[in-house]
């Protein structure tokens, strides 16, 4: 409770660093009877930023290292017996202390006295080092206000100190931004090559049959597993094949349709509509997908004498398709009125009609930033996951005929993560191969997509 | 007005032959962007085979009625133009009217050079292709070359006709532009300061160009420099503040001009 109160403090603190900063140059500065530097409001944000730093600096360090340290005590006061434990049965004393600090279960009678007693130790020890984190955060935000206060001369130039501190802290963003990415890449790398151990990578990428299955005991009777990833490849193009077949040409059309035939008022409504094609959960498209267009495309195979399986690559590539008309038509609208309209009047000037404009001088020139949005869209299709769960089914089948049912990659992914699972079996450990996989393709794409696009701004003027 | 000074512009002028037509006429032409009228009642004659060149300060309205001509207009939607617009004595902002036609007869070079993100050989291409003009290839390279020759072109660019249009300087695209225009051999050509970023050189071969066009077409050119005016046109329309102040023989504007303004803005005391 008291230490809510000492956290309001703080933010008082920091609120009325503004003010305090504020004033101390208006002060200073009439005092002297020079002029301020800059307005009175940078002294008063560089009082703030100086107060809140160092305080959420060492809070968000000492969050940090608080754990490791006490638990480290702890471990040092058990007795002898209990501190000479291998490793994992430690952990689960510690474990112990853990959930009865807590208070998570009971302190009964059958637990030893020893363990309970550092349970005791390690409560006591976490107040005192919040309350001790507290208080230091709260001298570390009265000594910066102290500092940066001494500072204001009216001389002192608070605005390009300001403009300093925002630079670093939006530089600090952006770090954060790219370590997390190198993080989950690193990890992805470290996991798929547990997996290569196991697997050799040959087999794996070239492989042709994929059943994950592997037997848990030796009695068992069942798969040995199966590793190759050519199945799953394959129905992964498959279906963003068709997804493409679909959305390219219909996203295409519409998108040169509003930009270039449809009235003003009639583009305002439709381009939002058509944009919140793009915000329907996938779960949506992947019931409709599973309920109404596999049934669907059933019956018309019937009809026409195909055979049509029950879940088929077809009826998931086909909504897969519908769900990304919005990327392609909604990027493609926007690269196709970025084309200037003096070209459009220069091909109008030498008596070209429309259709013959749009051909022969408005696609090619918005040519790059097309391919550049039919590209996002199949790292769309690639990624979607959902759909295919609900409508093209989980058997890897090597085939390219789109009535069958087909997998891909996320499925794939998904299945062999959900539940429980053991972290160190090659079925587990595929994922992230599969993932990385994965990764790389997506990554290659995005990385033509950004340099076609850079390519297109160079294009006209 | 226009009756009046066509008379006087078979008076005076000798250089234009009196026999010379009316190719297209503007009467009581206004224009409006929004609720802002740019134009106001504009009678002008563009003679037939003749350079008529239009004058006047920044912002008076010249590009908007060149534009008028061969219906440009129609492609920015805020604009609305009201009179007549005849070119041989048809209305060309009759229903009827195929638009894609009228401005296969009568073309333009815009103020800014807008050169296709295509090679040079495909800019120039461009027109005689759609409206089927060249039989053959040899002919179409022959028409290419035959373009870029009279627009003062050929020699910088014939050893790199495969390369992008957009490539070339401002001054180079202008006159890709004009090559591009007189490719599909309009009967009227509008020319929108055709030399505003040539060197003095690319601008007297312009001229030139200007000159040997002025045999078989009818030329509107909108410039800013009086000197140009003077040496290229036979007759003169003065603009300003989207007002037609004085139209007449070049001559006679030049060194006899009517109006006050006109004589103001030729004299270089305004605009
Ligand atoms: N697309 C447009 N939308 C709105 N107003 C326009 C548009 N085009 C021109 N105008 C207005 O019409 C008036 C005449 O413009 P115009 O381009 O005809 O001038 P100009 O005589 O060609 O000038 P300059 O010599 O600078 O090229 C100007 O006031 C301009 O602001
Ligand atoms: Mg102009």
């Amino acid at each position: 409770m008291l230490q809510w109160i000492f956290l309001i403090g703080l933010l008082a603190l920091l609120a009325s660093a503004y003010k305090i900063g504020t004033g101390t140059a208006l002060g200073r500065a009439s005092a002297t009877g020079e002029r301020l530097h800059s307005l009175p409001g940078y002294y008063g944000a560089y009082t703030v930023l100086w107060a809140a730093f160092p305080a959420l600096v060492l809070i968000a360090i000492w969050a940090i290292l608080q754990g490791g340290l006490i638990e480290g005590i702890i471990v040092s006061e058990l007795p002898e017996k209990l501190r000479v434990l291998p490793e994992n049965e430690l952990g689960l004393v510690m474990n112990d202390v853990r959930n009865i600090a807590a208070g998570a279960f009971g302190t009964g009678d059958d637990v030893d006295p020893a363990v309970k007693a550092a349970a005791m130790h390690l409560r006591s020890l976490e107040d005192m080092s919040s309350w001790a984190m507290l208080a230091a955060a709260l001298a570390a935000a009265a000594a910066g206000l102290f500092l940066a206060r001494k500072r204001l001369e009216p001389e002192f130039r608070a605005r390009n100190q300001v403009e300093r501190i925002v630079m670093w802290f939006l530089m600090g963003s952006s770090t954060i931004a790219i370590l997390t990415t190198v993080g989950i890449v690193l990890s992805l790398l470290f996991e798929a090559w547990r997996f290569f151990e196991q697997i050799p990578p040959l087999d794996f990428l070239f492989g042709l049959e994929w059943s994950p299955q592997t037997a848990i005991r030796d009695d068992q009777v069942g798969s040995s597993g199966a590793f190759g990833a050519i199945p799953v490849f394959a129905g992964t193009m498959l279906i963003s094949l068709l997804a493409m077949m679909v959305a390219a040409p219909i996203g295409l059309f519409a998108a040169i349709y509003m930009a270039e035939y449809a009235s003003p008022r009639f583009r305002a409504i439709v381009k939002p509509v058509l944009e919140i094609l793009a915000g329907i959960p996938t779960v949506v498209y992947g019931f409709f997908a599973a309920l109404t267009m596999a049934p669907f495309f059933r019956e018309m195979g019937d009809l026409l004498g195909f055979d049509v399986a029950s879940q088929s690559a077809l009826a998931a590539g086909v909504v897969m398709g519908v769900m990304i008309i919005p990327f392609v038509s909604s990027l493609s609208d926007d690269v196709i009125t970025a084309v200037p309209r003096s070209l459009r009047e220069g091909s109008y000037g030498l008596g070209a009609t429309k259709s013959e404009t749009i051909r022969k001088v408005i696609i090619p020139a918005a040519l790059p930033g097309i391919v550049g949005s039919l590209l996002l869209a199949v790292s769309r299709a690639i990624g979607e996951t959902m759909i295919v769960v609900m409508a093209a089914g989980l058997s890897a089948n090597l085939t390219g005929n789109p009535f069958e049912a087909v997998t891909t990659v996320t499925v794939q992914i998904v299945t062999l993560l959900v539940g429980d699972q053991e972290f160190d079996s090659a079925k587990t450990l595929a994922a992230f191969a599969l993932g990385l996989v994965l990764f790389f393709v997506t990554l290659i794409l995005n990385v033509i997509a950004l340099h076609v696009v850079r390519k297109y701004r160079e294009q006209y003027d | 007005m226009s009756a009046v000074t066509k008379e006087q512009a078979a008076a005076t002028d000798t250089t234009a032959p009196v026999s010379a037509l009316p190719k297209m006429k503007g009467r009581k032409v206004c224009v409006h962007y929004g609720e802002k009228q740019a134009l106001f009642d504009v009678d002008i004659d563009i003679l037939d085979k003749q350079v008529t060149a239009l004058i006047g300060p920044s912002g008076c309205g010249k590009s908007t009625f060149l534009r008028c001509l061969n219906r440009m207009n129609d492609v920015v939607d805020i604009c609305r133009v009201s009179g007549d617009v005849t070119l041989d004595d048809g209305d060309i902002y009759d229903s009827k009217v195929d638009v894609v036609h009228l401005r296969a007869r009568v073309g333009m070079v815009f103020q800014k050079p807008n050169p296709f993100p295509k090679t040079i050989f495909e800019n120039i291409a461009y027109g005689p292709r759609i409206h089927g003009l060249a039989k053959d290839k040899t002919t179409l390279e022959e028409t290419v070359e035959k373009s870029l020759r009279r627009a003062g072109l050929w020699e910088e660019v014939k050893d790199r006709l495969d390369q992008p249009g957009t490539g070339l300087s401002g001054g180079q695209q202008q006159r890709l532009c004009i090559a591009r225009a007189i490719a599909v051999e309009p009967e009227v050509i509008l020319m929108d300061e055709p030399c505003s970023a040539l060197d003095p050189i690319a601008t007297a071969t312009i001229e030139d160009l200007i000159h040997e066009l002025r045999e078989n077409f009818t030329i509107a050119i909108v410039t800013h420099s009086m000197q140009q005016a003077a040496r290229v046109s036979q007759k003169t329309a003065f603009f300003h503040l989207g007002k037609l102040i004085e139209y007449g023989d070049t001559e006679q504007i030049f060194t006899n001009p009517k109006q006050e303004k006109t004589q103001g803005y030729i004299t270089g005391r305004f605009g």
